[in-house]
Protein backbone atom coordinates (compact mmCIF):
# COMPACT_ATOMS: atom_id res chain seq x y z
CA UNK A 1 0.00 0.00 0.00
CA UNK A 2 1.26 3.28 -0.72
CA UNK A 3 1.60 6.05 1.73
CA UNK A 4 -1.93 8.13 2.14
CA UNK A 5 -2.03 11.92 3.15
CA UNK A 6 -4.82 13.30 3.98
CA UNK A 7 -5.77 17.61 5.22
CA UNK A 8 -9.39 18.05 6.34
CA UNK A 9 -9.87 21.49 6.81
CA UNK A 10 -12.69 23.85 7.45
CA UNK A 11 -13.59 26.03 10.27
CA UNK A 12 -13.91 25.43 13.70
CA UNK A 13 -16.82 23.58 14.97
CA UNK A 14 -17.22 21.32 11.37
CA UNK A 15 -16.14 18.36 13.62
CA UNK A 16 -12.93 17.73 11.15
CA UNK A 17 -10.90 16.66 13.95
CA UNK A 18 -13.08 13.89 14.67
CA UNK A 19 -13.60 13.37 11.25
CA UNK A 20 -9.85 13.19 11.05
CA UNK A 21 -10.16 10.54 14.01
CA UNK A 22 -12.63 8.37 12.60
CA UNK A 23 -10.81 8.06 9.19
CA UNK A 24 -7.66 7.18 11.09
CA UNK A 25 -9.46 4.70 13.66
CA UNK A 26 -11.01 2.71 10.67
CA UNK A 27 -7.20 2.51 9.54
CA UNK A 28 -6.32 1.27 13.01
CA UNK A 29 -9.25 -1.34 12.32
CA UNK A 30 -7.92 -2.56 9.44
CA UNK A 31 -4.35 -3.39 10.68
CA UNK A 32 -2.79 -0.23 9.14
CA UNK A 33 -0.21 2.62 10.73
CA UNK A 34 -1.77 5.74 11.19
CA UNK A 35 -0.82 9.62 12.87
CA UNK A 36 -3.13 12.10 13.20
CA UNK A 37 -2.33 15.80 14.01
CA UNK A 38 -4.10 19.26 13.77
CA UNK A 39 -3.23 22.53 14.31
CA UNK A 40 -3.94 24.49 17.44
CA UNK A 41 -4.35 28.03 18.40
CA UNK A 42 -5.86 31.30 16.93
CA UNK A 43 -6.29 29.84 13.80
CA UNK A 44 -8.32 26.71 15.37
CA UNK A 45 -10.72 29.44 16.76
CA UNK A 46 -13.43 30.63 13.96
CA UNK A 47 -10.74 30.66 11.49
CA UNK A 48 -9.44 28.04 8.99
CA UNK A 49 -8.74 24.36 11.01
CA UNK A 50 -7.55 21.74 9.41
CA UNK A 51 -6.52 17.77 10.98
CA UNK A 52 -4.59 15.53 8.97
CA UNK A 53 -3.80 11.81 8.79
CA UNK A 54 -1.50 9.85 7.23
CA UNK A 55 -1.82 6.00 6.85
CA UNK A 56 0.38 3.34 5.76
CA UNK A 57 1.89 -0.51 6.24
CA UNK A 58 4.98 0.93 7.07
CA UNK A 59 6.11 2.75 10.64
CA UNK A 60 5.26 6.68 10.03
CA UNK A 61 7.99 8.79 11.07
CA UNK A 62 7.73 12.62 10.65
CA UNK A 63 3.88 13.27 11.65
CA UNK A 64 3.23 16.43 9.98
CA UNK A 65 1.84 16.32 6.07
CA UNK A 66 3.98 18.96 3.90
CA UNK A 67 1.67 18.39 0.56
CA UNK A 68 -1.52 16.18 0.65
CA UNK A 69 -2.86 13.95 -2.16
CA UNK A 70 -6.18 14.60 -0.87
CA UNK A 71 -7.85 17.49 0.64
CA UNK A 72 -11.09 18.06 1.65
CA UNK A 73 -11.88 21.77 2.35
CA UNK A 74 -15.35 22.53 3.95
CA UNK A 75 -15.38 26.58 3.95
CA UNK A 76 -14.08 29.51 1.58
CA UNK A 77 -11.38 30.13 4.33
CA UNK A 78 -9.63 26.93 4.08
CA UNK A 79 -10.39 26.21 0.23
CA UNK A 80 -7.92 29.80 -0.22
CA UNK A 81 -6.03 28.47 2.72
CA UNK A 82 -4.91 25.23 1.96
CA UNK A 83 -6.39 24.88 -1.70
CA UNK A 84 -3.24 25.53 -3.48
CA UNK A 85 -0.81 22.92 -1.41
CA UNK A 86 -1.86 19.52 -3.23
CA UNK A 87 0.09 16.88 -4.95
CA UNK A 88 0.06 16.65 -8.84
CA UNK A 89 -3.31 14.31 -9.81
CA UNK A 90 -4.36 14.74 -5.96
CA UNK A 91 -8.01 14.34 -5.18
CA UNK A 92 -9.74 17.63 -3.61
CA UNK A 93 -13.22 17.48 -2.41
CA UNK A 94 -14.75 20.53 -2.13
CA UNK A 95 -17.81 21.34 0.13
CA UNK A 96 -19.57 23.18 -2.64
CA UNK A 97 -22.55 24.77 -0.11
CA UNK A 98 -19.49 26.33 1.81
CA UNK A 99 -17.07 27.02 -1.16
CA UNK A 100 -18.18 29.75 -4.15
CA UNK A 101 -15.43 29.97 -5.46
CA UNK A 102 -12.47 27.65 -6.34
CA UNK A 103 -10.03 26.60 -9.13
CA UNK A 104 -7.23 24.23 -9.02
CA UNK A 105 -5.59 22.95 -12.26
CA UNK A 106 -3.22 20.31 -10.88
CA UNK A 107 -5.80 18.18 -8.84
CA UNK A 108 -9.19 16.31 -9.53
CA UNK A 109 -11.95 18.44 -7.70
CA UNK A 110 -15.09 16.71 -6.52
CA UNK A 111 -17.97 19.34 -5.37
CA UNK A 112 -20.21 17.67 -3.23
CA UNK A 113 -22.57 20.13 -1.27
CA UNK A 114 -22.08 18.63 1.79
CA UNK A 115 -23.37 20.70 4.09
CA UNK A 116 -26.67 21.20 2.13
CA UNK A 117 -27.09 17.41 2.16
CA UNK A 118 -26.79 17.84 5.60
CA UNK A 119 -29.53 20.08 6.39
CA UNK A 120 -31.98 18.91 3.96
CA UNK A 121 -31.52 15.21 3.92
CA UNK A 122 -31.25 14.75 8.09
CA UNK A 123 -31.78 18.15 9.18
CA UNK A 124 -28.82 18.41 11.43
CA UNK A 125 -25.64 19.98 10.26
CA UNK A 126 -23.29 18.27 12.64
CA UNK A 127 -23.44 15.61 10.31
CA UNK A 128 -21.81 17.28 7.57
CA UNK A 129 -18.66 15.55 8.79
CA UNK A 130 -20.15 12.25 8.28
CA UNK A 131 -20.75 12.73 4.70
CA UNK A 132 -17.72 14.25 4.13
CA UNK A 133 -15.50 11.25 5.48
CA UNK A 134 -17.70 8.96 3.79
CA UNK A 135 -17.63 10.41 0.25
CA UNK A 136 -13.96 10.66 0.50
CA UNK A 137 -13.18 7.08 1.71
CA UNK A 138 -15.35 5.78 -1.30
CA UNK A 139 -13.21 8.11 -3.76
CA UNK A 140 -9.90 6.39 -2.27
CA UNK A 141 -11.00 2.88 -0.88
CA UNK A 142 -8.46 3.70 1.92
CA UNK A 143 -10.36 1.70 3.97
CA UNK A 144 -13.18 -0.42 3.68
CA UNK A 145 -17.59 1.04 4.13
CA UNK A 146 -17.36 -1.81 7.10
CA UNK A 147 -14.49 -0.41 8.38
CA UNK A 148 -15.58 3.25 8.37
CA UNK A 149 -19.01 2.46 9.55
CA UNK A 150 -16.92 0.59 12.57
CA UNK A 151 -15.85 3.57 13.42
CA UNK A 152 -18.26 5.82 14.01
CA UNK A 153 -19.98 3.51 15.84
CA UNK A 154 -17.24 3.87 18.23
CA UNK A 155 -16.69 7.31 17.94
CA UNK A 156 -20.23 9.01 18.44
CA UNK A 157 -22.10 9.47 21.51
CA UNK A 158 -25.37 6.66 21.95
CA UNK A 159 -28.09 7.86 20.20
CA UNK A 160 -27.25 8.96 17.40
CA UNK A 161 -26.27 6.20 15.46
CA UNK A 162 -29.48 6.50 12.96
CA UNK A 163 -28.55 9.55 11.88
CA UNK A 164 -24.65 8.67 11.75
CA UNK A 165 -25.47 5.84 9.58
CA UNK A 166 -27.81 7.71 7.40
CA UNK A 167 -25.36 10.61 6.78
CA UNK A 168 -23.14 8.15 5.84
CA UNK A 169 -24.96 6.24 3.44
CA UNK A 170 -25.44 10.07 1.78
CA UNK A 171 -22.18 10.13 1.22
CA UNK A 172 -21.33 7.18 0.12
CA UNK A 173 -24.07 7.48 -2.51
CA UNK A 174 -23.04 10.92 -3.37
CA UNK A 175 -19.44 9.72 -4.19
CA UNK A 176 -20.20 6.93 -6.41
CA UNK A 177 -23.15 8.05 -8.56
CA UNK A 178 -21.23 11.59 -9.50
CA UNK B 1 -7.85 0.52 32.28
CA UNK B 2 -5.33 -1.23 28.67
CA UNK B 3 -5.82 -4.05 27.00
CA UNK B 4 -3.72 -5.63 24.24
CA UNK B 5 -5.78 -4.13 21.39
CA UNK B 6 -4.73 -1.49 18.92
CA UNK B 7 -6.04 2.03 19.30
CA UNK B 8 -5.23 5.57 18.20
CA UNK B 9 -4.64 8.03 21.42
CA UNK B 10 -2.74 11.04 22.19
CA UNK B 11 0.44 11.24 23.70
CA UNK B 12 -0.99 13.34 26.67
CA UNK B 13 -3.62 10.38 26.83
CA UNK B 14 -0.63 7.47 26.71
CA UNK B 15 1.32 9.45 29.38
CA UNK B 16 -1.33 9.82 31.83
CA UNK B 17 -2.63 6.21 31.35
CA UNK B 18 1.21 4.80 32.13
CA UNK B 19 1.27 7.07 35.05
CA UNK B 20 -2.00 5.04 36.43
CA UNK B 21 -0.43 1.97 35.30
CA UNK B 22 2.73 2.49 37.04
CA UNK B 23 0.94 3.57 40.61
CA UNK B 24 0.42 6.79 40.59
CA UNK B 25 -2.37 7.72 42.63
CA UNK B 26 -2.41 11.69 43.18
CA UNK B 27 -2.40 13.79 41.08
CA UNK B 28 -1.90 17.79 41.95
CA UNK B 29 -1.65 20.67 38.64
CA UNK B 30 -3.23 23.52 37.21
CA UNK B 31 -4.07 23.23 33.26
CA UNK B 32 -1.97 24.81 30.64
CA UNK B 33 -1.53 24.00 26.71
CA UNK B 34 -0.54 21.75 25.46
CA UNK B 35 -0.69 19.45 28.81
CA UNK B 36 -3.88 20.31 29.49
CA UNK B 37 -5.06 16.57 28.53
CA UNK B 38 -2.94 15.21 31.55
CA UNK B 39 -5.03 16.71 33.79
CA UNK B 40 -8.51 16.20 32.52
CA UNK B 41 -7.64 12.45 32.22
CA UNK B 42 -6.30 12.27 35.44
CA UNK B 43 -9.27 13.70 36.80
CA UNK B 44 -11.80 11.99 35.22
CA UNK B 45 -9.82 8.50 35.91
CA UNK B 46 -7.77 9.20 39.28
CA UNK B 47 -11.05 9.15 41.23
CA UNK B 48 -12.17 5.58 39.76
CA UNK B 49 -8.87 3.83 41.01
CA UNK B 50 -9.19 5.66 44.55
CA UNK B 51 -7.10 8.38 43.73
CA UNK B 52 -7.11 12.17 44.35
CA UNK B 53 -7.06 14.97 41.65
CA UNK B 54 -6.50 18.48 42.68
CA UNK B 55 -6.43 21.61 40.69
CA UNK B 56 -4.55 23.83 42.58
CA UNK B 57 -4.60 27.72 42.91
CA UNK B 58 -1.12 27.93 41.08
CA UNK B 59 1.98 26.25 40.23
CA UNK B 60 4.35 26.51 42.78
CA UNK B 61 1.17 25.49 44.89
CA UNK B 62 0.78 22.06 42.37
CA UNK B 63 4.43 21.28 42.84
CA UNK B 64 4.52 21.49 47.04
CA UNK B 65 1.02 19.39 46.63
CA UNK B 66 2.83 16.64 45.18
CA UNK B 67 5.37 16.80 47.50
CA UNK B 68 3.51 16.76 50.25
CA UNK B 69 1.43 13.32 49.19
CA UNK B 70 4.45 11.47 48.26
CA UNK B 71 5.80 12.00 51.64
CA UNK B 72 2.24 10.13 52.60
CA UNK B 73 3.56 7.25 50.47
CA UNK B 74 1.52 8.36 47.32
CA UNK B 75 3.04 7.65 43.86
CA UNK B 76 2.65 11.34 42.95
CA UNK B 77 2.58 13.00 39.20
CA UNK B 78 2.20 16.68 38.04
CA UNK B 79 2.00 18.37 34.26
CA UNK B 80 2.70 21.40 32.66
CA UNK B 81 4.50 23.76 30.22
CA UNK B 82 7.34 25.98 30.18
CA UNK B 83 5.20 29.20 32.26
CA UNK B 84 4.46 25.99 34.88
CA UNK B 85 7.26 24.47 35.16
CA UNK B 86 9.31 27.50 35.83
CA UNK B 87 7.23 28.25 38.46
CA UNK B 88 7.79 24.65 39.95
CA UNK B 89 11.87 25.35 40.17
CA UNK B 90 11.98 26.08 43.80
CA UNK B 91 10.13 23.12 45.04
CA UNK B 92 11.88 20.86 42.43
CA UNK B 93 15.32 21.77 44.07
CA UNK B 94 13.59 20.96 47.91
CA UNK B 95 12.30 17.40 46.44
CA UNK B 96 16.13 16.86 44.99
CA UNK B 97 17.69 18.24 48.46
CA UNK B 98 15.00 15.94 50.13
CA UNK B 99 15.00 13.14 48.33
CA UNK B 100 11.22 13.70 47.46
CA UNK B 101 10.18 10.39 45.19
CA UNK B 102 7.98 13.18 41.97
CA UNK B 103 7.41 12.98 38.31
CA UNK B 104 6.93 16.36 36.48
CA UNK B 105 5.65 16.21 32.90
CA UNK B 106 6.69 18.89 30.64
CA UNK B 107 4.96 18.75 27.05
CA UNK B 108 7.13 21.63 25.98
CA UNK B 109 6.01 24.89 24.16
CA UNK B 110 7.59 27.80 22.71
CA UNK B 111 9.25 29.84 25.35
CA UNK B 112 10.50 32.15 27.12
CA UNK B 113 7.25 33.28 29.21
CA UNK B 114 3.99 33.24 27.81
CA UNK B 115 5.92 32.32 24.33
CA UNK B 116 3.46 30.16 21.98
CA UNK B 117 1.05 27.98 23.93
CA UNK B 118 0.12 25.95 20.92
CA UNK B 119 3.99 25.90 19.59
CA UNK B 120 6.31 22.77 19.86
CA UNK B 121 9.58 23.25 21.05
CA UNK B 122 12.80 21.97 22.99
CA UNK B 123 13.79 24.56 24.95
CA UNK B 124 13.74 23.26 27.99
CA UNK B 125 16.42 20.68 28.01
CA UNK B 126 18.92 22.93 30.32
CA UNK B 127 15.81 23.97 32.12
CA UNK B 128 15.50 20.44 33.21
CA UNK B 129 18.92 20.14 34.13
CA UNK B 130 19.44 23.18 35.72
CA UNK B 131 16.06 25.07 36.05
CA UNK B 132 16.63 25.21 40.03
CA UNK B 133 19.79 26.86 41.72
CA UNK B 134 22.07 24.71 43.04
CA UNK B 135 24.06 21.69 42.01
CA UNK B 136 21.75 19.04 42.15
CA UNK B 137 20.82 15.24 41.02
CA UNK B 138 17.78 14.96 38.14
CA UNK B 139 16.77 12.37 35.65
CA UNK B 140 15.40 13.70 32.62
CA UNK B 141 13.53 10.94 29.90
CA UNK B 142 12.27 12.13 26.25
CA UNK B 143 9.64 10.15 24.51
CA UNK B 144 9.49 10.24 20.85
CA UNK B 145 6.22 8.17 19.61
CA UNK B 146 3.10 7.85 21.82
CA UNK B 147 3.84 4.64 22.89
CA UNK B 148 6.93 6.08 24.94
CA UNK B 149 4.96 8.58 26.33
CA UNK B 150 3.47 5.83 28.31
CA UNK B 151 6.45 3.47 28.93
CA UNK B 152 8.63 6.16 29.96
CA UNK B 153 6.07 7.78 32.37
CA UNK B 154 6.08 4.13 33.69
CA UNK B 155 10.03 4.29 34.29
CA UNK B 156 9.69 7.95 35.18
CA UNK B 157 7.68 6.78 37.99
CA UNK B 158 9.53 3.65 39.04
CA UNK B 159 13.08 5.48 38.71
CA UNK B 160 11.48 8.45 41.11
CA UNK B 161 10.73 5.51 43.70
CA UNK B 162 13.86 3.79 43.98
CA UNK B 163 16.25 6.54 43.09
CA UNK B 164 13.90 9.25 45.53
CA UNK B 165 13.97 12.20 42.98
CA UNK B 166 12.31 14.16 40.55
CA UNK B 167 11.87 12.80 37.32
CA UNK B 168 11.18 15.31 34.62
CA UNK B 169 9.24 13.16 31.55
CA UNK B 170 10.06 15.68 28.89
CA UNK B 171 7.88 15.70 26.03
CA UNK B 172 6.84 18.21 23.70
CA UNK B 173 3.31 19.49 21.88
CA UNK B 174 3.61 17.50 18.87
CA UNK B 175 4.23 14.35 20.62
CA UNK B 176 1.66 15.44 23.36
CA UNK B 177 -0.85 16.12 20.87
CA UNK B 178 -0.38 13.56 18.12
CA UNK B 179 -2.25 10.76 17.88
CA UNK B 180 -0.89 7.13 16.68
CA UNK B 181 -1.61 3.58 16.58
CA UNK B 182 -0.45 1.78 19.68
CA UNK B 183 -0.58 -1.46 21.02
CA UNK B 184 -0.19 -0.61 25.30
CA UNK B 185 0.85 -3.23 27.34
CA UNK B 186 -0.87 -4.94 29.82
CA UNK B 187 -0.80 -3.92 33.30
CA UNK B 188 0.78 -7.60 34.21
CA UNK B 189 3.23 -6.91 31.56
CA UNK B 190 4.93 -3.68 33.76
CA UNK B 191 7.13 -3.99 35.62
CA UNK B 192 6.49 -1.59 38.92
CA UNK B 193 9.35 -0.35 41.26
CA UNK B 194 8.06 0.51 45.01
CA UNK B 195 10.08 2.80 47.00
CA UNK B 196 12.07 1.17 50.15
CA UNK B 197 10.39 1.29 53.30
CA UNK B 198 11.83 0.91 56.66
CA UNK B 199 11.60 -2.28 58.34
CA UNK B 200 13.87 -0.97 62.26
CA UNK B 201 11.44 -0.07 64.91
CA UNK B 202 10.33 3.38 64.60
CA UNK B 203 12.14 4.49 67.06
CA UNK B 204 14.97 3.83 66.03
CA UNK B 205 14.79 5.48 62.31
CA UNK B 206 17.42 7.58 61.29
CA UNK B 207 15.17 9.23 57.76
CA UNK B 208 18.95 9.89 56.02
CA UNK B 209 20.98 6.91 57.27
CA UNK B 210 22.21 4.82 53.94
CA UNK B 211 23.55 1.60 53.31
CA UNK B 212 25.56 0.64 50.20
CA UNK B 213 22.69 1.36 47.85
CA UNK B 214 23.22 4.72 48.87
CA UNK B 215 19.04 5.59 48.68
CA UNK B 216 17.97 6.22 52.45
CA UNK B 217 14.94 4.25 53.27
CA UNK B 218 11.69 6.37 53.22
CA UNK B 219 8.66 6.52 55.82
CA UNK B 220 5.42 6.95 55.19
CA UNK B 221 4.00 10.22 56.98
CA UNK B 222 1.60 8.75 59.81
CA UNK B 223 2.76 5.37 60.34
CA UNK B 224 4.38 6.77 63.49
CA UNK B 225 7.82 7.15 62.12
CA UNK B 226 9.18 10.48 63.15
CA UNK B 227 10.98 12.15 60.10
CA UNK B 228 12.24 16.31 59.99
CA UNK B 229 12.03 17.65 56.34
CA UNK B 230 14.06 20.26 55.42
CA UNK B 231 15.48 22.45 52.13
CA UNK B 232 18.26 23.06 54.55
CA UNK B 233 21.85 20.72 54.18
CA UNK B 234 21.07 17.80 56.75
CA UNK B 235 22.52 14.87 58.47
CA UNK B 236 21.39 11.48 58.96
CA UNK B 237 18.54 12.44 61.40
CA UNK B 238 16.79 14.86 59.04
CA UNK B 239 17.62 18.20 61.35
CA UNK B 240 19.51 21.19 59.85
CA UNK B 241 23.62 21.02 59.61
CA UNK B 242 26.01 23.67 59.08
CA UNK B 243 29.39 21.25 59.62
CA UNK B 244 31.51 22.05 56.55
CA UNK B 245 31.71 17.95 56.50
CA UNK B 246 28.00 17.24 56.61
CA UNK B 247 27.60 19.00 54.12
CA UNK B 248 30.46 18.19 51.98
CA UNK B 249 29.12 14.07 52.13
CA UNK B 250 25.68 15.21 51.86
CA UNK B 251 26.54 16.73 48.91
CA UNK B 252 28.92 14.02 47.41
CA UNK B 253 25.88 11.58 48.10
CA UNK B 254 23.25 13.48 46.26
CA UNK B 255 25.51 14.10 43.08
CA UNK B 256 26.45 10.92 42.59
CA UNK B 257 23.77 8.58 43.62
CA UNK B 258 22.95 7.89 39.87
CA UNK B 259 26.08 6.76 39.33
CA UNK B 260 25.89 3.44 40.56
CA UNK B 261 22.91 2.87 38.56
CA UNK B 262 23.87 4.42 35.55
CA UNK B 263 23.40 1.01 33.30
CA UNK B 264 19.71 1.17 34.41
CA UNK B 265 19.19 4.87 34.21
CA UNK B 266 21.07 5.22 31.21
CA UNK B 267 18.53 4.19 27.66
CA UNK B 268 19.08 5.93 24.06
CA UNK B 269 18.29 4.19 20.83
CA UNK B 270 20.59 3.68 17.45
CA UNK B 271 20.23 3.41 14.10
CA UNK B 272 22.36 2.84 11.39
CA UNK B 273 25.02 4.48 13.91
CA UNK B 274 27.54 1.93 14.36
CA UNK B 275 29.44 2.53 10.62
CA UNK B 276 27.95 6.15 10.43
CA UNK B 277 30.63 9.10 8.89
CA UNK B 278 27.52 11.71 9.90
CA UNK B 279 25.81 11.15 13.20
CA UNK B 280 22.62 12.81 14.30
CA UNK B 281 22.05 13.12 17.67
CA UNK B 282 18.44 14.11 17.89
CA UNK B 283 15.43 13.03 20.41
CA UNK B 284 11.84 13.63 20.95
CA UNK B 285 9.41 14.56 17.96
CA UNK B 286 12.41 15.86 16.30
CA UNK B 287 13.95 12.07 16.31
CA UNK B 288 11.04 11.10 13.94
CA UNK B 289 12.42 13.63 11.32
CA UNK B 290 15.71 12.74 11.57
CA UNK B 291 14.90 8.92 11.38
CA UNK B 292 13.06 9.62 7.80
CA UNK B 293 16.18 11.54 6.94
CA UNK B 294 18.52 8.52 7.71
CA UNK B 295 16.33 6.24 5.92
CA UNK B 296 16.25 7.85 2.37
CA UNK B 297 20.37 8.96 2.73
CA UNK B 298 21.00 5.50 3.44
CA UNK B 299 19.27 4.31 0.19
CA UNK B 300 21.53 6.46 -1.30
CA UNK B 301 23.91 5.15 -0.03
CA UNK B 302 25.36 7.88 2.20
CA UNK B 303 26.71 6.77 5.80
CA UNK B 304 24.46 8.24 8.07
CA UNK B 305 23.44 7.48 11.56
CA UNK B 306 21.30 8.57 14.58
CA UNK B 307 21.89 8.50 17.79
CA UNK B 308 18.56 8.97 20.36
CA UNK B 309 18.69 9.83 23.53
CA UNK B 310 15.93 8.87 25.52
CA UNK B 311 17.70 9.35 29.17
CA UNK B 312 18.19 13.02 28.31
CA UNK B 313 19.61 13.70 32.18
CA UNK B 314 22.16 12.12 32.65
CA UNK B 315 23.21 12.42 29.38
CA UNK B 316 24.57 8.42 27.68
CA UNK B 317 27.91 9.98 27.39
CA UNK B 318 29.91 6.45 27.02
CA UNK B 319 28.47 5.19 24.08
CA UNK B 320 27.95 8.57 22.31
CA UNK B 321 31.90 9.11 22.72
CA UNK B 322 32.51 6.03 21.16
CA UNK B 323 30.53 6.28 18.14
CA UNK B 324 31.89 9.50 17.71
CA UNK B 325 35.27 7.77 17.68
CA UNK B 326 33.93 6.83 13.82
CA UNK B 327 31.72 9.84 12.97
CA UNK B 328 33.39 12.73 11.16
CA UNK B 329 30.38 14.71 11.64
CA UNK B 330 28.04 15.00 14.26
CA UNK B 331 24.90 17.01 13.74
CA UNK B 332 22.34 18.05 16.48
CA UNK B 333 19.19 19.25 15.41
CA UNK B 334 16.60 20.76 17.76
CA UNK B 335 13.88 22.82 18.15
CA UNK B 336 15.60 26.05 20.08
CA UNK B 337 18.38 28.21 19.80
CA UNK B 338 20.96 25.31 20.77
CA UNK B 339 21.04 23.44 24.10
CA UNK B 340 21.91 19.55 23.57
CA UNK B 341 24.51 21.06 21.65
CA UNK B 342 26.00 22.14 24.57
CA UNK B 343 26.29 18.72 25.74
CA UNK B 344 27.66 16.69 22.38
CA UNK B 345 30.07 19.27 22.04
CA UNK B 346 31.25 18.89 25.50
CA UNK B 347 31.24 15.16 24.69
CA UNK B 348 32.87 14.91 21.17
CA UNK B 349 34.99 17.96 20.68
CA UNK B 350 37.70 15.93 20.60
CA UNK B 351 36.62 13.17 18.42
CA UNK B 352 33.87 14.75 15.59
CA UNK B 353 32.70 18.33 14.71
CA UNK B 354 29.38 19.18 15.87
CA UNK B 355 26.92 21.44 14.37
CA UNK B 356 23.43 22.35 14.68
CA UNK B 357 20.40 23.25 13.11
CA UNK B 358 18.21 24.95 15.20
CA UNK B 359 14.71 25.85 14.48
CA UNK B 360 12.69 28.32 16.81
CA UNK B 361 9.69 29.70 14.81
CA UNK B 362 7.39 27.35 16.27
CA UNK B 363 7.08 24.62 12.82
CA UNK B 364 9.03 21.38 13.63
CA UNK B 365 12.17 20.48 11.82
CA UNK B 366 11.39 18.51 8.32
CA UNK B 367 12.99 15.45 7.26
CA UNK B 368 13.82 17.80 4.20
CA UNK B 369 15.56 20.47 6.54
CA UNK B 370 17.79 17.67 8.22
CA UNK B 371 18.46 16.12 4.89
CA UNK B 372 19.89 19.30 3.19
CA UNK B 373 22.42 20.24 6.39
CA UNK B 374 23.46 17.22 5.77
CA UNK B 375 24.14 17.48 1.87
CA UNK B 376 25.62 20.89 2.86
CA UNK B 377 28.33 19.20 5.18
CA UNK B 378 29.29 16.39 3.18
Amino acid sequence: MKRWKFRLSGSGGQGLITAGIILGEAAVIEGKEVVQSQSYGPEARGGASKAEVIIDDKKINYPKVVIPEVLLAMSQEAADKYGTEIEDNGLIIIDSSMVNNFKNDKAKIVNIPITKLAKEEIGKTFVANIIAISALVNLTKVVSFDSLKQAVLNRIPKGTEDINLKALEIGWKWAQSN
Amino acid sequence: MTSKKARLIQGNRACAEGAMAAGVRFFAGYPITPSTEIAEIMSEELPKLGGKFIQMEDEIASMACIIGASLTGKKVLTASSGPGISLKQEAIGYACMTEIPCVIVNVQRLGPSTGGPTSSAQGDIMQARWGTHGDHPIIALCPSSVYECFTLTVTAVNFAEKYRTPVYVLMDEIIGHMREKVILPNIDEIKIVNRKRPTCPSNEYKPYQIDETLIPAMADFGTGYKWHVTGLFHDETGFPSGKPKVIEEQFKRLMTKFDKYSDEILSWEETEAEDAEILLVAYGSTARSALDAVNILRSEGIKVGLFRPITIWPFPEKRLKTLAEKANKIIVPEMNYGQLILEVERICKDKASVGGLFKFNSLPITPEEIMFKIREVL
